[in-house]
């Protein structure tokens, strides 16, 4: 079975790289690659309408790659819940950790969830976005986590919340499908003035749905491995 | 311009060999931490915002994290099993 199973990779590795490599095959200069980006730098403030060319790219035109690399996160996250799980014991250690430790990640926490809450909300504006935002406002977490020990969250909470930011994504992707556009992920929304917060069609509300996903599936995989024996 | 990444890049080489030396385990994993952020300096440099905060959320804060929280487990076990 085993056996089976690795050669199964290793024929799944083959086929990649087989691919790859037909895709090398095809002549591209350096100024096709250069036109692409041009093309896309020109045509995204009049279609997608944010300011910010990178995330146009992420969200609407490779919008589902992005749900691609949601769901290897989901399912990563997924797996180290279901390893971390252990025997169900509570760790009874109680480490005695510094006064100043204590009240600074106390201090440090509201401001980190703050601004990973700016980065998600500016991802259409300034350099950011769902996937970054979401780790900064999983780290504020681990601050906590890591520095007093008697920090418990509700962990369905944090699945009812993953779950349906997960959802939700998929339903803006399935009301562009069934709107004007007639395709998946399609923007429905208005674009707005342009550089503004409340601007560039669904960027914002996808943006903050994988920022809440991120967030949520991260803080309760650290939560997890703490937890575990 | 120029000068300034390849030193950059000559500091992220000099810190990545030197993790391998280290012996404490958790001055290995401080030090990766400095890789990755050293990366997210670069990346600011070449134009790519984006990839920068990227990288210095993921590469410095997560990773450190992750392993750190892994070193405290295993080192409370090997504690345990000298006892």
């Amino acid at each position: 079975m085993r056996k089976f199973i690795s050669i199964l990779l290793l024929a799944g590795f083959v086929f990649y790289f087989a691919t790859l490599a037909g895709g090398l095959m095809i002549p591209s200069s350096s100024a096709d690659r250069k036109s692409v980006g041009l093309e896309i730098l020109s045509r995204a403030k009049g279609e997608t309408g944010a300011a910010n060319a990178v995330t146009s790219v992420v969200v609407l035109y490779r919008g589902f790659d992005t749900l691609g690399e949601v769901t290897v996160l989901f399912l990563a996250a997924l797996g180290i819940s279901v390893f971390m799980k252990g025997t169900g014991e509570k760790r009874k250690t109680v480490l005695d950790q510094s006064f100043i430790l204590k009240t600074g990640s106390r201090l440090l926490f509201p401001l980190m969830f703050l601004f990973g809450i700016y980065i998600i909300a500016h991802g259409h504006l300034t350099p950011g976005g769902g996937f970054p935002g979401g780790v900064i406002i999983a780290t504020g977490f681990f601050v906590i986590l890591l520095t007093s020990e008697s920090v418990h969250f509700n962990k369905t909470v944090m699945s009812v919340l993953e779950g349906l930011a997960g959802l939700s994504f998929i339903g803006l992707g399935v009301v562009g499908l069934l709107g004007p556009g007639n395709s998946f992920l399609q923007n429905f929304l208005p674009l707005g003035k342009f550089d503004t917060v409340f601007s560039a069609g669904i960027i914002p509300l996808i943006y903050a749905v994988v920022g809440i996903k991120v967030g949520a599936e991260l803080s309760s995989v650290v939560y997890a491995m703490k937890e575990s024996k | 311009m120029l000068y300034l990444l390849s030193f950059l890049v000559l500091a992220m080489l000099g810190v990545g060999i030197a993790i391998i030396f280290v012996k404490d385990i958790l001055n290995a994993v401080i030090l990766s931490t400095v890789v990755s952020l050293v990366a997210s300096i670069i990346f600011l440099y070449i134009a790519s915002p984006d990839v920068a905060i990227t990288e210095a959320a993921i590469g410095a804060a997560l990773t450190t994290v992750v392993f750190v929280i892994a070193i405290k487990h295993t080192k409370s076990k090997e504690t345990s099993d000298k006892e």
